[in-house]
């Protein structure tokens, strides 16, 4: 059952991913990319991380995409623009696609570290316990990092403002 | 009849012939099929009871002819909707412009899973997912019922819904965060994000007394979550004819509807869950004085689906009592009002919580 659904939702992801990628229409690409995180929270629930699951789903289809759209939406950017193959994306696509597939390779056989207590890694409260014991550094730091990026998002909107 | 149902299902079990897997599947089905229906049932008559209070709002005395004080009326207009021509214009975008009204509804009917409706009937919980992230459930799909609008207005390919539908996409994203932001102290107090937890822990004091301002957030957000007045600017009739589902006709313009009246219903029962005990009986000891049966079971549930109906007639009479915001005005409560609202309440709440250490 389990592999099952997990070949479901990797087939689902592989085909979306595709679909974002190769469809005309910008407004499928964002479409196709909302599924693709769907499918993928799929399979964090899989490996029993609801509450990861939970919030892919709610950050970045619920949240994120939403503006996504929204901006597509509004520029209405063409759909018969001509593709051209950069040859720099093709180059960089090509060498992320031999790294992945090393580490693939190499790592297949071994066992993944678990984080946190045994059987419970999914759960809230383990999760917010070792953010908040063991891994307080570097959550803090991410936080900082978020308020450095609102800070920034804040300070351009406003110039755009006086400006025009 | 419902004593009969599980009957044949002890039987079944005693026989040998069910394996609990099986018997989880029938028992989970039955739930849904309940669920389901009841809230149907629910989203059509609010319909009703929302042109009937409207009107005597208005001292009108609205739909009062099919049936005894218009009680069919709801089947009436299911039937002239159904059969109604179904009409695809010309210049839209086809895929989207189909998909877009299911996708309204699916959320709603989604979330209701994790609601948890009654206590125990013949020692079954009352849930049909018993998650232990439920409120992050109900909130990822809320989140997602936005699409509908957003694809329903680019869809169109026409200048109305699309204004509707951009509106409805940066209102819906704004009052999510202080949605969020208000319910965090309700799970500080309780200490668990799963629902039936949450309402465990109101046996003895409901959460609005401990949370009122959280509450008063919550619920303003779930006004504007749901698109209804004071809120409804992404279907202001005066300005944008019907907003993002003017293009639709019959079955599929019935299925927005639908959708609008499961939100109401799915954002009512989530506030009676939160903040008003969910099923338990205010005052009265149910289980010392009918026992643990079916009986108290079935006490436990016409108790909540009371408190639903109790919000369901506060959203309808909000609708017909107050003005709608003007769109800044609307942006200002929820940037600059609400937000920091929100995080004093969990600043508020944290104090209190270490102070009783």
């Amino acid at each position: 059952m389990t592999a099952a659904l997990f070949y479901i939702m990797g087939l689902a992801m592989l085909g979306f991913g595709v679909a974002v990628i190769t469809s005309r229409n910008p407004v499928n690409s964002a479409m196709s990319l909302v599924l693709l995180l769907a499918a993928m929270s799929g399979l964090f629930v899989l490996l029993g991380a609801f509450f990861l699951a939970a919030v892919q789903v709610l950050v970045y289809a619920g949240a994120i995409m939403v503006v996504f759209l929204f901006v597509i939406m509004f520029l209405g950017p063409d759909e018969g623009v001509r593709r051209r193959l950069h040859w720099f994306g093709a180059i960089n696509g090509l060498l992320v696609v031999v790294a992945l597939l090393y580490a693939f390779f190499t790592l297949a056989g071994k066992q993944p570290p678990m984080i946190g207590a045994e059987g419970r890694a999914g759960t809230v409260e383990s999760l917010g316990r070792l953010l908040f014991s063991k891994y307080l550094l570097p959550f803090e730091v991410a936080s900082v990092l978020l308020l450095v990026a609102i800070v920034g998002a804040v300070v351009l909107a406003r110039k755009d403002a006086r400006s025009s | 009849m419902v004593n009969h149902a599980a009957d044949i299902v002890v039987h079944w079990v005693q026989a040998g012939m069910a394996t609990p897997w099986l018997v989880w599947l029938v028992i989970t089905l039955m739930k849904c099929g309940a669920v389901v229906g009841v809230m149907m049932g629910m989203v059509a008559y609010t319909v009703l009871a929302e042109r009937r209070f409207c009107a005597f709002i208005q001292d009108r005395l609205g739909p009062n002819r099919v049936g005894p004080f218009g009680l069919l009326q709801p089947v009436a207009d299911g039937m002239k909707l159904f059969l109604k021509e179904n009409v695809l214009p010309g210049h839209v975008n086809k895929v989207y412009y189909v998909l877009a009204p299911a996708i309204t509804l699916f959320p709603a009917l989604a979330t209701i899973a994790v609601i948890p409706f009654g206590n125990r009937l013949g020692g079954e919980k009352m849930v049909i997912a018993d998650l232990n992230v439920g409120i992050l459930w109900v909130f990822s799909l809320a989140a997602l019922g936005v699409y509908g609008i957003v694809l329903a207005g680019w869809a169109s390919n026409s200048k109305y819904p699309f204004i509707g539908g951009v509106r409805s996409a940066a209102q819906l994203i704004s009052y999510e965060l202080a949605m969020g932001l208000s319910v965090i102290g309700v799970f500080m107090l309780a200490g668990s994000l799963n629902l039936g937890q949450v309402v465990e822990y109101q046996s003895h004091c409901w959460l609005v007394l401990k949370q009122p301002l959280g509450f008063l957030i919550f619920m303003v957000a779930m006004f504007a979550e749901t698109n209804r007045t004071p809120f409804d600017l992404p279907e202001g009739e005066q300005e944008l004819a019907a907003g993002y589902n003017t293009e639709y006709g019959s079955m599929k313009f019935a299925l927005f509807f639908m959708g609008e009246y499961a939100n109401m219903v799915v954002a009512s029962a989530v506030m009676v869950t939160l903040f008003f005990g969910g099923w338990q009986v205010p005052f009265i000891p149910v289980e010392q004085w009918l026992g643990c049966s079916w009986l108290s079971g079935m006490v436990y549930i016409g108790c909540f689906l009371a408190k639903l109906a109790a919000f369901l007639f506060l959203f309808i009479w909000v609708r017909w009592t107050l003005p709608r915001f003007r769109y800044d005005q609307l942006m200002n409560l929820g940037w600059k009002v609400l937000l920091p609202l929100g995080l004093l309440n969990i600043l508020l709440t944290a104090l209190v919580l270490a102070g009783q250490r």
